[in-house]
Protein backbone atom coordinates (compact mmCIF):
# COMPACT_ATOMS: atom_id res chain seq x y z
CA UNK A 1 0.00 0.00 0.00
CA UNK A 2 2.99 1.98 -0.24
CA UNK A 3 2.05 1.97 -4.01
CA UNK A 4 0.45 5.01 -5.24
CA UNK A 5 -3.28 5.37 -4.71
CA UNK A 6 -6.07 6.76 -7.36
CA UNK A 7 -7.39 10.25 -6.08
CA UNK A 8 -9.79 12.25 -7.72
CA UNK A 9 -10.55 16.18 -6.96
CA UNK A 10 -11.36 19.33 -8.44
CA UNK A 11 -8.31 22.18 -8.93
CA UNK A 12 -9.21 25.41 -9.77
CA UNK A 13 -12.67 23.84 -10.93
CA UNK A 14 -11.10 21.61 -13.35
CA UNK A 15 -11.19 17.91 -12.11
CA UNK A 16 -7.96 15.96 -11.59
CA UNK A 17 -7.23 12.25 -11.20
CA UNK A 18 -4.16 11.03 -10.70
CA UNK A 19 -2.20 8.16 -8.90
CA UNK A 20 -0.37 9.34 -5.50
CA UNK A 21 2.21 8.24 -3.38
CA UNK A 22 0.62 8.48 0.06
CA UNK A 23 3.07 10.58 2.00
CA UNK A 24 3.19 13.28 -1.17
CA UNK A 25 2.49 16.28 0.24
CA UNK A 26 -0.95 18.70 -1.57
CA UNK A 27 1.85 21.60 -2.18
CA UNK A 28 3.95 18.91 -3.49
CA UNK A 29 1.35 17.31 -6.09
CA UNK A 30 0.09 21.01 -6.96
CA UNK A 31 3.39 21.93 -8.05
CA UNK A 32 5.45 19.17 -9.22
CA UNK A 33 2.33 17.13 -10.99
CA UNK A 34 0.01 19.75 -12.12
CA UNK A 35 2.94 22.58 -12.96
CA UNK A 36 1.00 24.93 -10.95
CA UNK A 37 4.51 26.62 -8.91
CA UNK A 38 2.43 29.58 -7.48
CA UNK A 39 1.82 27.92 -4.65
CA UNK A 40 5.33 28.03 -2.90
CA UNK A 41 7.40 25.12 -0.40
CA UNK A 42 9.06 26.96 2.34
CA UNK A 43 9.30 25.30 6.02
CA UNK A 44 7.46 22.30 4.90
CA UNK A 45 6.07 21.92 8.48
CA UNK A 46 2.82 24.74 8.42
CA UNK A 47 5.27 27.60 10.05
CA UNK A 48 5.72 30.02 6.82
CA UNK A 49 2.60 30.14 5.01
CA UNK A 50 4.00 30.13 1.87
CA UNK A 51 2.25 27.34 0.63
CA UNK A 52 -1.10 28.84 1.72
CA UNK A 53 -4.32 27.41 -0.44
CA UNK A 54 -8.35 26.92 -0.32
CA UNK A 55 -9.30 23.59 -0.05
CA UNK A 56 -13.58 23.42 0.32
CA UNK A 57 -13.16 27.15 0.96
CA UNK A 58 -11.05 27.54 4.03
CA UNK A 59 -7.19 28.53 3.67
CA UNK A 60 -5.30 25.77 4.88
CA UNK A 61 -1.47 24.79 4.54
CA UNK A 62 -1.08 22.83 1.33
CA UNK A 63 2.13 21.40 2.62
CA UNK A 64 0.33 19.56 5.53
CA UNK A 65 -2.23 17.85 3.19
CA UNK A 66 -1.62 14.73 2.23
CA UNK A 67 -2.54 14.67 -1.60
CA UNK A 68 -4.46 11.46 -0.92
CA UNK A 69 -6.21 13.30 1.94
CA UNK A 70 -7.62 16.09 -0.61
CA UNK A 71 -10.29 12.87 -2.19
CA UNK A 72 -13.22 14.86 -3.34
CA UNK A 73 -12.08 18.14 -1.87
CA UNK A 74 -12.79 21.56 -3.95
CA UNK A 75 -8.68 23.40 -4.66
CA UNK A 76 -8.00 26.61 -5.44
CA UNK A 77 -4.98 28.27 -5.55
CA UNK A 78 -3.28 31.08 -6.32
CA UNK A 79 -3.51 30.61 -10.02
CA UNK A 80 -7.22 30.14 -9.72
CA UNK A 81 -7.31 33.32 -7.79
CA UNK A 82 -5.36 35.42 -9.97
CA UNK A 83 -7.27 34.34 -13.40
CA UNK A 84 -10.86 34.38 -12.13
CA UNK A 85 -9.33 38.39 -11.40
CA UNK A 86 -10.97 38.40 -8.02
CA UNK A 87 -7.45 39.47 -6.58
CA UNK A 88 -6.44 41.98 -9.23
CA UNK A 89 -7.16 44.60 -6.99
CA UNK A 90 -4.70 43.07 -4.12
CA UNK A 91 -2.50 42.57 -6.55
CA UNK A 92 -2.43 45.75 -7.68
CA UNK A 93 -2.25 47.12 -4.05
CA UNK A 94 1.12 45.15 -3.29
CA UNK A 95 2.30 46.31 -6.72
CA UNK A 96 1.69 49.86 -5.52
CA UNK A 97 2.70 49.78 -2.33
CA UNK A 98 5.97 47.40 -2.88
CA UNK A 99 4.24 45.23 -0.97
CA UNK A 100 6.54 42.50 -1.79
CA UNK A 101 10.30 42.36 -3.04
CA UNK A 102 11.46 39.02 -3.85
CA UNK A 103 7.83 37.44 -4.14
CA UNK A 104 8.25 34.27 -2.33
CA UNK A 105 6.18 34.90 -0.05
CA UNK A 106 3.27 36.42 -2.00
CA UNK A 107 0.97 33.90 -3.37
CA UNK A 108 0.03 33.06 0.52
CA UNK A 109 -0.02 36.11 1.55
CA UNK A 110 -2.36 37.54 -1.06
CA UNK A 111 -4.23 34.00 -0.05
CA UNK A 112 -4.50 35.02 3.46
CA UNK A 113 -5.15 38.63 2.77
CA UNK A 114 -8.39 37.80 0.44
CA UNK A 115 -9.48 35.61 3.01
CA UNK A 116 -9.77 38.01 5.72
CA UNK A 117 -11.32 40.70 3.18
CA UNK A 118 -13.92 38.06 2.76
CA UNK A 119 -14.85 38.12 6.35
CA UNK A 120 -14.22 41.50 7.53
CA UNK A 121 -15.14 44.73 5.09
CA UNK A 122 -13.36 46.82 7.23
CA UNK A 123 -10.67 45.41 9.51
CA UNK A 124 -8.13 47.57 11.27
CA UNK A 125 -4.93 46.97 10.98
CA UNK A 126 -4.22 44.57 14.07
CA UNK A 127 -7.01 42.81 12.09
CA UNK A 128 -4.84 42.47 9.38
CA UNK A 129 -1.67 41.75 11.24
CA UNK A 130 -3.45 39.10 13.38
CA UNK A 131 -4.94 37.12 10.40
CA UNK A 132 -1.47 37.73 8.20
CA UNK A 133 0.24 36.62 11.35
CA UNK A 134 1.04 32.60 10.22
CA UNK A 135 2.62 34.21 7.08
CA UNK A 136 6.31 35.29 6.87
CA UNK A 137 7.78 37.81 4.82
CA UNK A 138 11.80 38.48 4.78
CA UNK A 139 11.80 41.38 2.90
CA UNK A 140 9.30 43.84 3.65
CA UNK A 141 9.04 44.14 7.19
CA UNK A 142 5.26 43.73 6.71
CA UNK A 143 4.21 47.69 6.99
CA UNK A 144 3.87 47.64 3.07
CA UNK A 145 1.67 44.26 3.61
CA UNK A 146 -0.55 46.23 5.99
CA UNK A 147 -1.08 48.96 3.69
CA UNK A 148 -1.79 47.32 0.85
CA UNK A 149 -4.50 45.02 2.58
CA UNK A 150 -5.88 48.13 4.12
CA UNK A 151 -6.11 50.12 0.55
CA UNK A 152 -8.04 47.51 -0.89
CA UNK A 153 -10.02 47.02 2.33
CA UNK A 154 -11.29 50.87 2.23
CA UNK A 155 -11.11 50.17 -1.98
CA UNK A 156 -13.60 47.62 -1.38
CA UNK A 157 -15.80 49.22 0.88
CA UNK A 158 -16.21 52.37 -1.36
CA UNK A 159 -17.32 50.18 -4.60
CA UNK A 160 -19.93 48.59 -2.13
CA UNK A 161 -21.23 51.87 -1.11
CA UNK B 1 12.13 17.60 4.79
CA UNK B 2 9.54 15.03 3.18
CA UNK B 3 7.53 12.51 5.17
CA UNK B 4 9.61 8.95 4.78
CA UNK B 5 7.10 6.14 2.68
CA UNK B 6 3.98 4.98 4.42
CA UNK B 7 0.81 3.10 4.00
CA UNK B 8 -2.60 4.76 4.02
CA UNK B 9 -6.03 3.80 5.08
CA UNK B 10 -9.06 5.67 5.01
CA UNK B 11 -11.83 4.53 7.59
CA UNK B 12 -14.89 5.41 6.77
CA UNK B 13 -16.75 4.77 10.55
CA UNK B 14 -15.20 4.32 14.23
CA UNK B 15 -15.29 0.55 13.67
CA UNK B 16 -13.38 0.78 10.41
CA UNK B 17 -10.71 2.79 12.54
CA UNK B 18 -10.86 0.55 15.31
CA UNK B 19 -10.38 -2.15 12.92
CA UNK B 20 -7.35 -0.83 11.57
CA UNK B 21 -5.55 0.04 15.32
CA UNK B 22 -6.69 -3.81 16.21
CA UNK B 23 -4.78 -4.71 13.47
CA UNK B 24 -1.86 -2.24 13.40
CA UNK B 25 -1.35 -1.12 16.89
CA UNK B 26 1.69 0.54 17.17
CA UNK B 27 3.23 0.76 14.03
CA UNK B 28 0.05 3.17 13.13
CA UNK B 29 -0.74 6.72 13.23
CA UNK B 30 -4.06 8.31 13.51
CA UNK B 31 -4.80 11.00 11.05
CA UNK B 32 -7.48 13.99 11.95
CA UNK B 33 -6.57 17.29 11.15
CA UNK B 34 -2.75 16.54 10.22
CA UNK B 35 -1.51 19.86 11.97
CA UNK B 36 0.47 18.49 14.37
CA UNK B 37 0.88 14.99 13.13
CA UNK B 38 2.42 16.22 9.51
CA UNK B 39 5.03 18.17 10.50
CA UNK B 40 6.16 15.61 12.73
CA UNK B 41 6.09 12.93 9.52
CA UNK B 42 7.62 15.91 7.28
CA UNK B 43 10.71 16.55 10.09
CA UNK B 44 10.52 12.85 10.39
CA UNK B 45 9.87 12.72 14.06
CA UNK B 46 7.50 9.95 13.54
CA UNK B 47 7.65 7.33 10.86
CA UNK B 48 5.03 4.86 11.09
CA UNK B 49 4.30 1.84 8.78
CA UNK B 50 0.75 2.76 8.30
CA UNK B 51 -1.60 6.21 8.40
CA UNK B 52 -5.10 5.65 9.45
CA UNK B 53 -6.90 8.40 8.08
CA UNK B 54 -10.46 9.27 10.44
CA UNK B 55 -11.12 12.98 8.74
CA UNK B 56 -13.76 11.82 6.99
CA UNK B 57 -16.26 9.72 9.60
CA UNK B 58 -19.27 11.98 9.94
CA UNK B 59 -19.73 10.53 13.74
CA UNK B 60 -17.61 12.45 14.75
CA UNK B 61 -18.06 16.29 13.82
CA UNK B 62 -19.92 18.78 15.81
CA UNK B 63 -21.22 19.93 18.92
CA UNK B 64 -24.06 18.96 20.58
CA UNK B 65 -25.57 20.38 23.64
CA UNK B 66 -27.78 18.46 26.12
CA UNK B 67 -28.61 17.99 29.71
CA UNK B 68 -26.12 20.83 30.65
CA UNK B 69 -23.49 19.04 28.63
CA UNK B 70 -21.28 19.96 25.67
CA UNK B 71 -20.12 16.99 23.47
CA UNK B 72 -18.09 17.96 21.03
CA UNK B 73 -17.03 15.24 18.75
CA UNK B 74 -13.24 14.46 18.41
CA UNK B 75 -12.76 15.86 14.90
CA UNK B 76 -14.50 19.44 15.42
CA UNK B 77 -12.04 21.69 14.37
CA UNK B 78 -10.82 24.72 15.53
CA UNK B 79 -11.88 27.67 13.68
CA UNK B 80 -15.45 25.82 14.15
CA UNK B 81 -15.39 25.97 17.87
CA UNK B 82 -13.54 29.77 17.57
CA UNK B 83 -16.77 30.58 15.44
CA UNK B 84 -19.51 28.56 17.56
CA UNK B 85 -22.71 30.10 19.61
CA UNK B 86 -22.56 27.06 21.67
CA UNK B 87 -18.81 26.83 22.73
CA UNK B 88 -19.31 30.68 23.45
CA UNK B 89 -22.76 30.57 25.70
CA UNK B 90 -21.39 27.39 27.03
CA UNK B 91 -17.39 27.13 27.56
CA UNK B 92 -16.34 30.89 26.37
CA UNK B 93 -12.81 30.02 27.87
CA UNK B 94 -12.28 27.47 25.20
CA UNK B 95 -13.10 29.91 22.36
CA UNK B 96 -10.52 32.84 24.45
CA UNK B 97 -8.10 30.07 24.63
CA UNK B 98 -7.89 29.02 20.73
CA UNK B 99 -7.61 32.51 19.48
CA UNK B 100 -4.44 32.07 20.48
CA UNK B 101 -3.62 28.69 19.04
CA UNK B 102 -1.82 29.15 15.74
CA UNK B 103 -2.90 30.87 12.95
CA UNK B 104 -6.41 30.87 11.18
CA UNK B 105 -5.04 28.15 8.47
CA UNK B 106 -3.77 26.08 11.27
CA UNK B 107 -6.92 25.98 13.07
CA UNK B 108 -9.17 25.48 10.08
CA UNK B 109 -7.60 21.84 10.01
CA UNK B 110 -6.37 21.31 13.54
CA UNK B 111 -9.08 19.31 15.82
CA UNK B 112 -9.68 19.07 19.03
CA UNK B 113 -9.29 15.23 19.20
CA UNK B 114 -5.83 15.41 17.75
CA UNK B 115 -4.61 18.56 19.54
CA UNK B 116 -5.47 16.43 23.01
CA UNK B 117 -3.96 12.89 22.02
CA UNK B 118 -1.24 14.41 20.92
CA UNK B 119 -0.71 16.39 24.12
CA UNK B 120 1.98 19.02 23.42
CA UNK B 121 2.43 20.16 27.02
CA UNK B 122 2.55 23.71 25.53
CA UNK B 123 -1.12 23.51 23.88
CA UNK B 124 -3.82 25.60 25.21
CA UNK B 125 -6.22 22.72 25.04
CA UNK B 126 -5.45 20.65 27.63
CA UNK B 127 -5.04 23.43 30.36
CA UNK B 128 -8.31 24.04 29.45
CA UNK B 129 -9.95 20.67 29.34
CA UNK B 130 -8.43 20.64 32.71
CA UNK B 131 -9.98 23.73 34.30
CA UNK B 132 -13.52 22.79 32.62
CA UNK B 133 -13.68 19.61 34.34
CA UNK B 134 -13.88 17.87 31.02
CA UNK B 135 -14.10 14.33 30.29
CA UNK B 136 -12.59 12.61 27.34
CA UNK B 137 -14.02 10.27 25.70
CA UNK B 138 -12.09 6.89 24.18
CA UNK B 139 -13.40 4.00 22.34
CA UNK B 140 -11.57 0.71 21.92
CA UNK B 141 -12.54 -2.93 21.50
CA UNK B 142 -14.44 -3.20 24.29
CA UNK B 143 -16.43 -0.14 24.21
CA UNK B 144 -15.81 4.02 25.51
CA UNK B 145 -14.18 4.36 28.13
CA UNK B 146 -14.67 8.22 29.93
CA UNK B 147 -11.68 9.63 31.43
CA UNK B 148 -11.61 12.59 33.37
CA UNK B 149 -8.89 15.13 31.72
CA UNK B 150 -7.31 15.79 35.24
CA UNK B 151 -5.84 11.79 34.47
CA UNK B 152 -5.66 11.73 30.66
CA UNK B 153 -2.02 13.35 30.35
CA UNK B 154 1.43 11.55 31.42
CA UNK B 155 3.75 13.19 29.57
CA UNK B 156 5.23 15.12 26.90
CA UNK B 157 3.14 13.79 23.63
CA UNK B 158 1.68 10.84 26.29
CA UNK B 159 -1.52 9.99 27.03
CA UNK B 160 -3.81 7.37 29.27
CA UNK B 161 -4.35 6.02 25.16
CA UNK B 162 -3.86 2.65 24.34
CA UNK B 163 -2.84 2.21 20.80
CA UNK B 164 -6.02 0.20 19.94
CA UNK B 165 -8.02 3.25 21.11
CA UNK B 166 -9.58 6.06 19.08
CA UNK B 167 -10.57 9.70 20.90
CA UNK B 168 -14.17 9.70 20.03
CA UNK B 169 -15.42 13.10 22.26
CA UNK B 170 -14.75 15.95 24.56
CA UNK B 171 -17.49 16.08 27.63
CA UNK B 172 -17.71 19.55 29.18
CA UNK B 173 -20.22 20.66 32.06
CA UNK B 174 -22.11 23.91 30.47
CA UNK B 175 -20.87 26.91 31.98
CA UNK B 176 -23.05 27.36 35.66
CA UNK B 177 -24.34 30.53 36.77
CA UNK B 178 -21.55 32.97 38.23
CA UNK B 179 -19.29 31.03 35.78
CA UNK B 180 -16.59 33.25 34.40
CA UNK B 181 -12.99 32.12 33.13
CA UNK B 182 -9.62 34.05 32.50
CA UNK B 183 -6.79 33.15 29.83
CA UNK B 184 -3.62 34.52 29.17
CA UNK B 185 -0.42 33.12 27.79
CA UNK B 186 2.77 34.80 27.20
CA UNK B 187 4.87 34.22 23.88
CA UNK B 188 7.48 35.61 22.03
CA UNK B 189 4.89 36.35 19.22
CA UNK B 190 1.43 35.69 18.30
CA UNK B 191 0.61 32.11 17.36
CA UNK B 192 3.74 30.68 18.83
CA UNK B 193 4.14 27.83 21.40
CA UNK B 194 3.46 29.44 24.56
CA UNK B 195 6.69 30.39 27.31
CA UNK B 196 3.53 29.52 30.41
CA UNK B 197 0.12 29.98 29.37
CA UNK B 198 -3.13 29.99 32.62
CA UNK B 199 -6.44 28.68 31.57
CA UNK B 200 -9.00 29.31 34.30
CA UNK B 201 -12.34 28.62 35.72
CA UNK B 202 -14.45 30.42 38.75
CA UNK B 203 -17.30 30.38 40.24
CA UNK B 204 -17.39 34.05 42.57
CA UNK B 205 -19.43 34.35 45.18
CA UNK B 206 -19.06 38.06 46.68
CA UNK B 207 -16.00 39.32 47.30
CA UNK B 208 -14.24 35.59 46.78
CA UNK B 209 -14.16 32.41 44.98
CA UNK B 210 -16.25 29.64 45.51
CA UNK B 211 -14.57 27.40 43.01
CA UNK B 212 -11.28 28.27 41.08
CA UNK B 213 -9.16 25.85 38.54
CA UNK B 214 -6.17 26.96 37.55
CA UNK B 215 -4.87 24.62 34.22
CA UNK B 216 -1.58 26.20 33.55
CA UNK B 217 0.27 25.20 30.48
CA UNK B 218 3.71 25.13 28.96
CA UNK B 219 5.18 24.45 32.36
CA UNK B 220 6.08 21.20 32.86
CA UNK B 221 5.63 17.91 30.97
CA UNK B 222 2.19 17.73 30.74
CA UNK B 223 -0.77 20.74 31.81
CA UNK B 224 -1.28 20.83 35.86
CA UNK B 225 -4.42 21.83 37.40
CA UNK B 226 -2.74 24.07 40.15
CA UNK B 227 -3.55 22.51 43.80
CA UNK B 228 -2.14 26.32 45.11
CA UNK B 229 -6.17 27.23 43.95
CA UNK B 230 -7.46 25.54 47.58
CA UNK B 231 -5.44 29.08 49.07
CA UNK B 232 -7.61 31.01 47.10
CA UNK B 233 -11.28 29.37 47.62
CA UNK B 234 -13.78 30.25 49.83
CA UNK B 235 -11.84 33.30 51.59
CA UNK B 236 -11.59 36.91 51.48
CA UNK B 237 -8.32 37.30 48.94
CA UNK B 238 -5.43 39.15 50.88
CA UNK B 239 -2.62 40.17 49.82
CA UNK B 240 -1.12 37.13 52.67
CA UNK B 241 -3.28 34.43 51.00
CA UNK B 242 -1.55 35.49 47.57
CA UNK B 243 1.93 35.08 49.55
CA UNK B 244 0.38 31.23 50.80
CA UNK B 245 -0.94 29.90 47.15
CA UNK B 246 2.19 31.51 45.81
CA UNK B 247 4.25 29.11 47.96
CA UNK B 248 2.49 26.33 47.29
CA UNK B 249 2.21 26.82 43.14
CA UNK B 250 6.41 26.95 43.79
CA UNK B 251 6.24 23.85 45.45
CA UNK B 252 3.98 21.94 42.60
CA UNK B 253 6.09 23.71 39.94
CA UNK B 254 9.21 21.91 38.05
CA UNK B 255 9.53 23.76 35.23
CA UNK B 256 11.58 23.11 32.35
CA UNK B 257 14.56 24.47 31.19
CA UNK B 258 14.57 25.36 27.28
CA UNK B 259 15.58 27.96 24.83
CA UNK B 260 12.77 30.39 25.37
CA UNK B 261 12.78 30.54 28.90
CA UNK B 262 14.64 29.13 32.40
CA UNK B 263 12.91 27.71 35.09
CA UNK B 264 13.49 30.75 37.25
CA UNK B 265 11.54 33.02 34.29
CA UNK B 266 8.56 30.70 34.36
CA UNK B 267 7.66 30.49 38.05
CA UNK B 268 7.83 33.83 37.94
CA UNK B 269 5.32 34.42 35.08
CA UNK B 270 3.30 31.65 36.28
CA UNK B 271 3.00 33.64 39.34
CA UNK B 272 2.56 36.78 37.47
CA UNK B 273 -0.54 35.23 35.65
CA UNK B 274 -2.18 33.95 39.06
CA UNK B 275 -2.25 37.27 40.45
CA UNK B 276 -2.97 38.56 37.54
CA UNK B 277 -5.83 36.43 37.42
CA UNK B 278 -7.44 36.89 40.21
CA UNK B 279 -7.59 40.49 40.32
CA UNK B 280 -9.03 40.30 36.90
CA UNK B 281 -11.67 38.15 38.12
CA UNK B 282 -12.17 39.91 41.59
CA UNK B 283 -11.50 43.50 40.22
CA UNK B 284 -8.71 43.89 42.60
CA UNK B 285 -6.14 46.01 41.13
CA UNK B 286 -4.18 46.10 44.58
CA UNK B 287 -3.53 42.30 44.25
CA UNK B 288 -1.13 42.69 40.55
CA UNK B 289 2.25 41.46 41.29
CA UNK B 290 4.68 44.37 40.21
CA UNK B 291 6.07 43.51 36.55
CA UNK B 292 9.68 42.78 37.61
CA UNK B 293 10.32 40.46 35.10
Amino acid sequence: MTQPMPVSFTVNGERVDALVLPRLNLADFLRDQLGLTGTHVGCEHGVCGACTIRVDGDIVRSCLILAVQAHGADVQTIEGLSDSGDVADLQNAFRNRNALQCGFCTPGMLMAAQDLLAQQVSPTRDEIREHLSGNYCRCTGYHAIVDAVETTAKARAERRA
Amino acid sequence: MKASAFSYARANSVDDALALLAAHGDAAKTLAGGQSLMPALNLRLSAPELIIDIGHIASLKGIDVSDGALTIGALTRHSEMLTSPDIKAHAPLLADAIAHVAHPAIRNRGTIGGNLAHADPASELPACMMALKATIVVQGPEGKRRIAATSFFTGIYETVLRPDELLVAVELPAASHGATHYFHEHARRKGDYAIVGLAASAVIDGDRFSDLRLGFFAIGDRPILARAATHLIGTPITAGALVEANAALDAELDPQDDQQASPAMRRHLARQLMADCVATLLGRDDLQMRMTA
